[in-house]
This record gives C-alpha cells, sequence and structure tokens, in this order.
C-alpha cells in the first residue's frame, strides 16, 4: 500500500547510487517514503529493505533512532515549539501554554480536525530569535502569543500553503547530478591508489 | 529552482565593523546565489588551490592554524595530516548537523552563502586527497537543505563541482545527506554511523580520529561547516593574512552567537582570541547590555554542554588556552546570558532535559543517569525535592564523570582549580554534558537549589512510643 511510487522509485534509485553503500541512503528514503506517505508504514520499511538490500527490522532500527520520522499519522501542520534553554529564557514556557489553549491539545496532541500536531521541541538552532517555532521545519523567529494566533489563522485559510509544504516534505528542492558531471560513488574496493591528483603536480 | 528566494532568510545576524573571513557576502540579499557569489570573488580560491600543489595547500592550512569551529577546537590541517598513507579511498564528511543548545552559526552559513562552503569542501578534498564528499545537513533545516541542493545543482551545471573541475585533472563528488533529528550525530563516529544508514550512536575509542578508521572503515576527515568556510578567504589571501588577525594560538576569526538575556542578541563574526566576553556581552557593537540594565547572574560560555561561568570570568577572551584551564569551554561559539531575575535551577532543568532526551542509549551511566538527573532536578523544581536529592544528583553525576570536576569558581570557593574536560565513564560527550552545567549551576547557586527543597518540620521527641512501652514491661 504505501510502497514508493513509481516515480520515487525513480528518484530513489538515483540517490542510491550516489553512495558507496546502498545503505547510506537509508535516511534520504525514509524522508522520501514519509513525503509520500506523510508517515512511516510498515509496508515502506519493508520496501526500503528491499531496495537497500538490508531487512525491514534493520530499517525499522534506524527510523525509530531519529525523532523526524512518524509511524503514525501526524496533523498537516506538525507545530514544534523549541524549548531549550535560550528559548526558555525568553519566554517558551509561556508560549507553549498559549499554544495549547489555541490550539485545545496537550504538547505532543493533535487536534481533532487533523490540522495540527503540537509538539516540544530541543534546540533548533536560531537561539538568538528566541523563542521559535518551527511549522514542518519552517522557522517563526520571535513568537508572540498574537503571532502565534496569527500563524494558526493563516496555516487554516491555506494563506501559506507556498511556504510550508504539508507535513513529510522537508527540502523541496533535491540534488541532481547530471549524468555527464558526476563522478560516481567511490566504493573502497574501487580505489586502491591515491587520486590522481596527488601526483605532486599542481591541477590547474 | 530559485523558488527558495522568497522565503525570509536566517536573521540574527550583526555584520559590525570588523574584518570579515566568512560572513563577507551576508550584506546581499542573494547572497545564496551562484551570481552574487562569483560577483563577488567566489571559486577564486578554488581556482588558486588548483593551480598549486595539492601538498602545498595542505601546508598552507596547516600553518594557518586553523582551528576546528565544531568544539573541539583541533586544528584543520593537522587533523588531515592524520590519515594513513597508503589507505584508499579517504572521505570527507562535512558536520552541519548543528544542534548544540546556543549554538547558531552553521545553518547561516549554508543558508546564506552555500557556495563558499562548497568552495571550501572541494578546496578540502583537492589539498587532502579525499576521494568523495559527503555534506551533512541536519534534518530540521529545511531551507539550509533547499539552499545547498540549489548551491550544488548550479555549481555541477557550471563546472565546479563533479568530473574535472574547472577543467583540470581534480574530480570529487559533493553528496548532500540530511538527517533526520538526533543531537548526538553531531559526534563525529556517530555522524559517520549515522551516514553509514544506521542509528547513530557513537563508536568505540580507540580509534579516537575517523581519520585512522572512519566511512566504512576507510580515513574520514570529519570537519564542521565553519571550519571549512573558512578555506576559500585563506586560499586568496594567504596564511599570513589569516595569522595576522586573532591571537598566534586561536587566529582568524570566529562566529558567535549571543542569546538569552541580553539587550541586543545576535550572531557575530568576531575576532579570536582577544575578543572578551565582556566586550561581547556589554560592548555597543555587540550585545549592548544586559536587558533592562539587570544585573548579570551568570552565562553559558560555549554551548549547552560547558560548565557555566559568572561576572568573575567576563574578562577572559575567547581564547581556548584561557577558558579552558578557567574551568570551562568555548566550544561551538554559544554563550547563552542569565539575568538577575533567572530562577537558575529551572535554567539548568532545561539543559538536563535536553540531555537525557538526547541520550542515544549507549552508555549506561549516560542512559540512566541522565534521566535520573533530570527525574530528581524536576522534582526539586517542582519543589518537592529533598536534601538527599541533592545529593543525590551529585552521586550521579560523580558516576558519569568521576573524580575533580572543572569549575570556574573552583578557586573562589577554595577548591583546586581542575581544567577543562573532565574523566568521564561514557564514549563520547552526551554523558557528562548532561552534568557539566548542572553541576556548576549547583556549586555556584547552591542556596536556590535549597531553597526550593521540602523543609523537614522538626517535632519534639517526649512521649514514649507504645511500643516501646510494652517491650519495657516485658
Amino acid at each position: 500500500m504505501s510502497r514508493l511510487n513509481e516515480a520515487n522509485i525513480k528518484t530513489a534509485l538515483e540517490i542510491i547510487a550516489r553512495y558507496p553503500r546502498p545503505k547510506s541512503a537509508l535516511i534520504p528514503l525514509l524522508h522520501l517514503s514519509q513525503e509520500q506517505n506523510g508517515f512511516i508504514t510498515r509496508d515502506a520499511m519493508v520496501h526500503l529493505g528491499e531496495l537497500v538490500g538490508v531487512t525491514s527490522a534493520e530499517v525499522y532500527g534506524t527510523a525509530t533512532f531519529y525523532e523526524m520520522f512518524r509511524f503514525e499519522p501526524v496533523g498537516k501542520y506538525l507545530v514544534n515549539i523549541c524549548g531549550t534553554m535560550s528559548c526558555a529564557l525568553m519566554g517558551a514556557g509561556d508560549l507553549m501554554h498559549h499554544a495549547e489553549h489555541k490550539l485545545g491539545v496537550k504538547a505532543g496532541g493533535t487536534t481533532a480536525d487533523g490540522m495540527f500536531t503540537l509538539a516540544h521541541a530541543e534546540c533548533q538552532a536560531a537561539c538568538t530569535e528566541a523563542p521559535t517555532l518551527q511549522v514542518n521545519y519552517r522557522f517563526r523567529y520571535k513568537v508572540t502569543n498574537s503571532d502565534f494566533d496569527a500563524l494558526i489563522d493563516d496555516l487554516k485559510s491555506g494563506k501559506l500553503s507556498d511556504e510550508i509544504p504539508s507535513h513529510g516534505v522537508v527540502a523541496r528542492i533535491r540534488q541532481r547530478i547530471p549524468a555527464d558531471r558526476g563522478v560516481g560513488a567511490v566504493a573502497p574496493e574501487l580505489a586502491t591508489e591515491n587520486p590522481v591528483w596527488m601526483d605532486g603536480k599542481a591541477a590547474l | 529552482m530559485t523558488t527558495a528566494i522568497r522565503y525570509p532568510h536566517a536573521t540574527g545576524f550583526v555584520a559590525g565593523d570588523r574584518p570579515k573571513i566568512v560572513t563577507s557576502r551576508f550584506e546581499h540579499a542573494d547572497s545564496f546565489t551562484l551570481e552574487r557569489f562569483l560577483s563577488t570573488g567566489g571559486y577564486a580560491g578554488l581556482r588558486k588551490a588548483l593551480g598549486r600543489v595539492a601538498t602545498d595547500v595542505h601546508e598552507e592550512v596547516k600553518s594557518a592554524t586553523v582551528l576546528g569551529r565544531g568544539g573541539a577546537g583541533f586544528p584543520a590541517g593537522t587533523k588531515w595530516g592524520l590519515t594513513p598513507q597508503q589507505v584508499f579511498p579517504k572521505y570527507l564528511v562535512v558536520n552541519g548537523d548543528e544542534s548544540e543548545p546556543g549554538t547558531y552559526k552553521d545553518r547561516l552559513l549554508m543558508e546564506r552563502d552555500p557556495h563558499q562552503l562548497i568552495e571550501g569542501c572541494l578546496i578540502a578534498c583537492y589539498a587532502a586527497g579525499l576521494s568523495q564528499c559527503f555534506l551533512y545537513i541536519r534534518g530540521e533545516m529545511a531551507l539550509a537543505q533547499e539552499r545547498v541542493a540549489t548551491a550544488l545543482n548550479e555549481a555541477y551545471a557550471a563546472g565546479y563541482v563533479g568530473k574535472n573541475i574547472l577543467g583540470s585533472k581534480f574530480s570529487v563528488d559533493i553528496v548532500l545527506h540530511w538527517g533526520a533529528g538526533a543531537y548526538v550525530v553531531g559526534e563525529e563516529t556517530a555522524l559517520i554511523e549515522s551516514l553509514e544508514g544506521n542509528r547513530g550512536m557513537p563508536r568505540l575509542k580507540p580509534p579516537f580520529f575517523p581519520a585512522a578508521n572512519g566511512l566504512y572503515g576507510q580515513p574520514t576527515i570529519v570537519n564542521n561547516v565553519e571550519t571549512l568556510a573558512n578555506l576559500p578567504w585563506l586560499m586568496v589571501n594567504g596564511s599570513e593574512a589569516y595569522t595576522a588577525i586573532g591571537t598566534k594560538t586561536s587566529p582568524g576569526t570566529r562566529m558567535v552567537a549571543v542569546s538569552g538575556h541580553v539587550k541586543n542578541p545576535g550572531v557575530f563574526e568576531i575576532i579570536n582570541g582577544t575578543t572578551t566576553f565582556r566586550d561581547l556581552l556589554y560592548g555597543a557593537e555587540f550585545c549592548g547590555g544586559i536587558r533592562n540594565d539587570n544585573e548579570l547572574k551568570a552565562f553559558v560560555p560555549g554551548g549547552g554542554s560547558a560548565p557555566w561561568f559568572t561576572a568573575d570570568q567576563l574578562d577572559l577572551p575567547f581564547e581556548a588556552s584561557q577558558v579552558g584551564p578557567a574551568g570551562s569551554m568555548l566550544g561551538s561559539g554559544a554563550i547563552m546570558v542569565m539575568d538577575s531575575t533567572t530562577d537558575i535551577p529551572a535554567a539548568a532543568l532545561t539543559l538536563t532535559h535536553f540531555y537525557a532526551h538526547e541520550s542515544c542509549g549507549k552508555c549506561t551511566p549516560c542512559r540512566e543517569g541522565g534521566t535520573w538527573l533530570e527525574r530528581i532536578l524536576t522534582r526539586i523544581v517542582e519543589g518537592t525535592g529533598t536534601e538527599a536529592d541533592l545529593q543525590q544528583i551529585l552521586e550521579v553525576g560523580a558516576m558519569i564523570c568521576p573524580g575533580d570536576f572543572p569549575h570556574a569558581s573552583n578557586e573562589k570557593l577554595g577548591l583546586t582549580a581542575v581544567p577543562f574536560p573532565y574523566k568521564m565513564t561514557t564514549i563520547c560527550f552526551v554523558g557528562p554534558s548532561a552534568f557539566a552545567p548542572l553541576h556548576s549551576a549547583i556549586t555556584l547557586f547552591r542556596s536556590e537549589f535549597e531553597a526550593r527543597l521540602v523543609k523537614r518540620i522538626s517535632i519534639p521527641v517526649t512521649a514514649v512510643s507504645t511500643t516501646s512501652k510494652v517491650l519495657a514491661s516485658q
């Protein structure tokens, strides 16, 4: 049911080919799968295991280590409010409290209409702009309570659908290595000597 | 391909009137485009490097003493030299998994000048003979991933990356890789595990350096984003110009994020080694003082893992050889400031929670100890902790990092000064990091923790209990 579709299989094979060992592509492929389905399903893990040549248990092992992978549906918008030190010092606790009231769910919960999942997050690397939050990994800085209300309203009305994609989509731009420009993966067994430019002469 | 342009930049960078090595293009709104990059001297450093013998380029970087900007401060040129001579291929892994509490610089560099980073990667690969580069960006940084992907696509098309770069014999692929949310992956061996598609758990040491045994068991150089971003400027201007900025032991500049209770929090590119914490916190060109002109209570000098400093250490310069002996570290260039209104136990709890949450679970002292610390401290903050709880925190901590503990105010408190780093019972620094800030908070502000404890009500013992009466009568 939730195996990768044709187009995504093509992308997946492209990604796998960049690595000396196929298993290295696992995290990018899990993202691809989450992008397609909104969360990671059992079937998806079986399929990814087939693609990179490991068991689905190994895929599960890797996937469950990382916070961004979800194994059950979440809201269309995942609202992560940072609660680590800088944000906490600048009022993240109050912001979370306000958010819980506004959305009517506790941190970790999803609204009844399936639009929002509210979550507590750890440091988001925007500490000078505290308190911060991310909606599907898109930043909002120095968030006040009224900023939060406006953000939720804009998300509901679809005003931000251009900037903020549905949960699962992280980067919308993919790396594409043109066939005629790429060197190809350098596996340990493929390179047995120093690269050609290490011959003691300048490259240019 | 240019859709990313419409979306808001990472804000917070304050330019100021200082030498700029890595942030020179930040003034331009389109600093991340190839067009702007090329019109402002982009890829000139690469061209210059390729015009020289690879080992010469390596020597140049070595003589510039480019200190690693990820936290440990190990010189990049020396690190490159640690790979075994006759083992191939060697890999470059770029650590863009910025997630240390308080740290905010690599994301700026990736979002606002991705080509500079790409150029830095290419120079490193050329100089150290590295056959393939993996650029690992933190999973939560969507815009940084988009910007770097766009930049890589542009660079491939224009012949700056890939086969026969600039028409030379130098060929290398840069593969964009992205994580999925795990703090511990910032540790270099965990980063490699994650890049191999595994759970991001640090590897056993020794070998201490992936330079000997890293990705797929091959020699691997792991460099921080900011470290590599220094290389293009260094190539264009030379190591003498580089070492002319800053001090002999800490040359060049550093990006520092100052957050928390200051008037103007921001990210600054400062002169390494000479700028003091006082300059940063109070200087008009930096943060301009504590908010509402409050008193400074404490500050974190180098990311969430660092033991805290107080006003006594304000005059220390941004120089590892002085901050280390004073009992803390510069880490990843993150300063978090707490003013006199700060609830210290609650502030410490945010960090303890962070490390308990982010422990990968490999080492028992960190997995169990971190969680214990969080639970006990939560009790204290909520007002249900006892004196025994406070003692227990110190005992649990001593199982993670045994022995004397480095501490900024040791001497002031009549204790022996113990330099950073500490002893530890875990493979990586996540374990000790759970305890280090908490230990310094308890040492510096013990009375605040004690004020939270449940008070024992002393009941005078007068009446003899029934049991003892019965016993006495027998």
